[in-house]
């Protein structure tokens, strides 16, 4: 089936078995292999991209059901608040392996997005669906601390 | 996007139609430079590749899968360079046994927290052997002595002259590299020990353009999903495909020479899974494992009672019982460990590309020595046909170092059934990646610990029975020995107390279960086992833990020497009294000393660990954030494991299937960690497992101290506790 899909403010036309998860949709047709693939069962946030501003889990969405939304990955991710997280995630050099980190971005951007001044335990309780193997949270959690003072500034 | 680097291309200047100056070693391992031209034609490979706008680029000979070797090896070639660290990038080399092979192994692989120590001199001199033809190259230039010519963030001067590297690149590849270059002495370090240095791969990794082997795609690429047997060690008789051929994207499925699953083939990564998930498959179970967790776990103890093998010519398990018969008292301890899963987040997944030569592998490849000739073999080429593209790793924790190379031989069994016509990525799902084996093995310990009327260890009965790790595989010369795997009871044995009459004996289990080495190894069981057994006889003898441990180190003994600074910082760090209800412990693992401190909260039986502090003797400090970052990582991956994660078998098949039933450590269930460095200016040990042996006891010794529980069967969920 051919499904018309926003991505990234651009429209385009994927060609896809209907029930097919977004994430797969992303990565195999359009390339755009910035949204990772974890568990598939939405448990480990890897594959988390914006629909309609809202971090939501690809694996867990199909195609058909992202026809006439707003879809926003990492790739898209580029507004004030995308800017601020990312530079802090590089200021406090967060990353180890990198596969968790681009669904991290994408939830702590909707958080500061929805909460510019998150607490401690604001930020604990929306990151933890967002499992990271390498064990990278103390980190997340300064970068996330230090995006929302850059953005409150 | 679609890759397509040859090994012209790898060569080929990043600049195209300037010159770059390349240093390297050549096939004789002398340090040797030349130009892109010359490399081009002659057998060169370089460690360092300088183009005409100066940008240094250092390949790196180690994959990245976190632990930040990237950065570190980069930081050892700007540091001799006195480069500009901005206009510093990495490249990953291509396989090569020799040029790239790590110096600790022999081949080319990632290891054993290997990567820095191994590389330390030779990045260096690389570095050192690059600065030295742009001095001299700058000296023709300008007309002046190279002693006159000082370099500091990538710009040469002398009296009024300035220039970049690139600016010098020309000359250089006319002059001969030096075989020894004169490399700093430590007090000249400007970026090893600096704070400042950020990670290489921190822009790719947060903008979603970081390349990982999931995310190639090639033109006609076909994607494999397998099914394997539900019992590990089951063949296939045959299967169906009827209910595939339903699936959309379905292309076909084929058994896999080795009888061990079945492919199937789809158009996208999907409809593989889809078409995977729909096959039928008769299995022959009659060499399979069949048991259950609790009957491994017995044969496990069973094996206990009389050691295959004595690890000590002088003291024995025999010897030592007249010994523990005459103590004034002992300690009896029984230890069980479960099978875990690695669960790298990227799961495993390999693409297979034909070229017009023989192959391309694309993979987050951790031991292209064991790779090449596996997929070589399989595919009936030589090994000089097989290429490796290697690409980051979403991590491995040990997973993706495999002596059989499980996962890119599955890929090439696949390339080969396919007709070999176009590229074949194979991707593992995580139910896969859980039920799928080469797990951390299952292991018991038992130990008697006698103790003398002062409370002083007279004598300590220790043994392990345990599946071998290195039996059967290429590492087996280098690590067993009169049969005794040595990675087995690595931590019992070798460790840094002065134990008298310490005796200990190994019994190998035997299963079909694949098992493999996890972050730490051996170190894993081991240093659980010892750590809680040393805070047993400080509990039993009234002496506080540090202090115990101190007495049983000799500061005159290099490595011991090393833990005695490490434990003191963790004690001043942490503000350590006497009678604290927190946990200590500590381990020597990989030529490194670590020493944590647990502070914990136990309510009923929910225990929240508040802060880990922990500190670290690795030699000289190449990058302390990235050690730090590792010891903080470690920590993390071993409280996970101790936590609530096993692999557990019911007839033989694994009940596990993904992350609701094998749960991650989460965010709000990481404590604050604090990490502190002991200077040193030796030669760099590993970081990258160190951190993970000494966090689970540190935490059950403190679980001990507040609840007066001992935990002994792991996970610690068993005992009744939760974690939050």
């Amino acid at each position: 089936m051919q499904y018309q899909l926003k991505i990234n403010g651009e429209s385009r036309t994927v060609d896809a078995e209907p029930g097919t998860p977004l994430l797969w949709v992303l990565r195999d047709e359009l390339h755009l292999t910035g949204t990772k693939f974890g568990c598939g069962v939405a448990y480990c946030g890897a594959c988390t991209v914006h629909v309609d501003g809202y971090p939501t889990r690809s694996c867990q969405t199909f195609v058909e059901d992202a026809v006439e939304t707003e879809i926003t990955t990492i790739e898209g991710a580029t507004d004030k608040v995308a800017q601020a997280v990312q530079a802090a995630w590089r200021e406090k050099d967060v990353v180890q392996c990198g596969w968790c980190q681009s669904g991290q971005i994408m939830s702590a951007i909707g958080l500061l997005t929805e909460n510019p001044s998150p607490t401690d335990q604001d930020i604990k309780d929306y990151m933890d669906g967002n499992a990271c193997r390498c064990v990278t949270y103390v980190r997340i959690n300064e970068a996330i601390k230090l995006a929302s003072e850059k953005l409150e500034a | 996007m679609t890759i397509n680097v040859s090994r012209r291309g790898f060569l080929a200047g990043s600049v195209a139609g300037t010159t770059a100056l390349l240093v390297g070693v050549n096939a004789k391992g002398v340090l040797t430079a030349g130009s892109t031209a010359a490399a081009a034609t002659t057998d060169l490979n370089p460690f360092v590749k300088i183009d005409g706008n100066g940008t240094v680029t250092v390949i790196i000979k180690h994959f990245e899968m976190g632990q930040g070797t990237t950065t570190g090896l980069a930081t050892l070639v700007a540091e001799e360079l006195d480069a500009n660290w901005d206009k510093v990038q990495t490249d990953f080399a291509p396989a090569d046994d020799k040029r790239y092979a790590n110096l600790f192994f022999g081949g080319q692989g990632t290891g054993g927290s290997t990567s820095i120590a191994n590389s330390y001199m030779q990045y260096r001199e690389a570095g050192a052997a690059a600065r030295d033809l742009l001095v001299r190259a700058a000296a023709q230039s300008w007309g002046v002595d190279a002693s006159s010519i000082s370099i500091e963030d990538g710009m040469l001067k002398s009296g009024g002259n300035s220039g970049h590297f690139g600016e010098f690149v020309a000359i250089a590849t006319t002059l001969e590299a030096v075989e020894k270059p004169a490399i700093k002495t430590p007090d000249q370090f400007k970026l090893i020990g600096s704070d400042k240095l950020h990670r290489k791969d921190n822009t790719s990794k947060t903008n979603g353009t970081a390349i990982f082997a999931m995310d190639v795609n090639l033109p006609g690429m076909i994607y494999a999903a397998i099914i394997r047997s539900p019992k590990f060690g089951g063949t296939v008789v045959s299967f169906d495909d009827a209910d595939a051929k339903e699936v959309g994207g379905f292309i076909a499925a084929q058994v896999l020479p080795n009888k061990a699953g079945v492919v199937a083939f789809g158009k996208n990564t999907w409809s593989a899974f889809q078409a995977r998930d729909a096959l039928s498959v008769e299995w022959d179970f009659s060499a399979a494992e069949t048991r259950s967790t609790d009957a491994l776990m017995a044969d496990h103890k069973s094996l206990l009672d009389a050691p295959q093998y004595n690890l000590g010519k002088e003291i024995t398990v025999q010897t030592v019982a007249p010994v523990l018969d005459g103590a004034a008292d002992t300690i009896d301890a029984e230890f069980s460990f479960p099978f875990l899963a690695h669960a790298p987040l990227e799961s495993l997944n390999c693409t297979i590309e034909p070229t017009e030569n023989g192959v391309r592998l694309h993979d987050g490849c951790q031991f292209p020595s064991l790779t090449r000739p596996t997929l070589a073999a399989i595919l009936g080429l030589e090994p000089s046909q097989v290429e490796i593209k290697t690409l980051y790793a979403g991590g491995s924790f040990g997973r993706r170092a495999s002596p059989t190379a499980d996962y890119n031989a599955e890929a090439a069994m696949a390339f080969a059934v396919s007709g070999r016509k176009v590229p074949v990525k194979l991707v593992w799902s995580r139910e896969d990646d859980i039920k799928g084996g080469y797990y951390r093995p299952m292991a018991a310990h038992r130990a008697k610990v006698g103790l003398d009327a002062d409370g002083k260890v007279i004598g300590w009965d220790h043994r392990v029975a345990v599946k071998s790790i290195m039996k059967g595989s290429p590492m087996e010369p280098m690590t067993v020995h009169d049969g005794i795997d040595h990675t087995s009871a690595e931590g019992v044995a070798g460790g840094l107390y002065s134990i008298p009459n310490q005796a200990i004996g190994l019994s190998d289990f035997q299963t079909e279960v694949p098992i493999l080495w996890w972050r730490s190894v051996g170190h894993t069981h081991t240093a659980f086992a010892m750590e809680s057994l040393m805070d047993m006889v400080a509990t039993q003898t009234g002496q506080d833990p540090i202090d115990m441990r101190l007495s049983m180190l000799d500061p005159a003994a290099p490595n011991p020497a090393r833990m005695i600074e490490a434990i003191k910082l963790v004690r001043e760090i942490s503000g350590w009294k006497k009678g604290d209800k927190r946990g200590f412990a500590c381990h020597y693992s990989f030529n490194t000393c670590v020493a944590v401190v647990a502070d914990i909260t136990v309510e009923d039986s929910s225990v929240h660990v508040n802060k880990l502090f922990m500190a670290v003797e690795c030699g000289v400090a190449i990058n302390p954030d990235v050690i730090r970052a590792q010891m903080e990582g470690g920590a993390g991956y071993a409280l996970s494991a101790i936590y609530r994660n096993e692999i557990t078998l019911t007839d033989g098949e694994v009940d596990q299937y993904n992350f609701p039933d094998y749960e991650l450590l989460r965010n709000s269930e990481m404590p604050e960690v604090e990490v502190a460095i002991v200077p040193s200016n030796n030669a760099p040990t590993g970081v990258g497992e160190p951190g993970v042996p000494p966090t689970g006891p540190a935490v059950a010794n403190a679980i001990f101290a507040q609840t007066g529980k001992r935990i002994m069967d792991l996970p610690m969920s068993k005992a009744g506790f939760d974690f939050m």
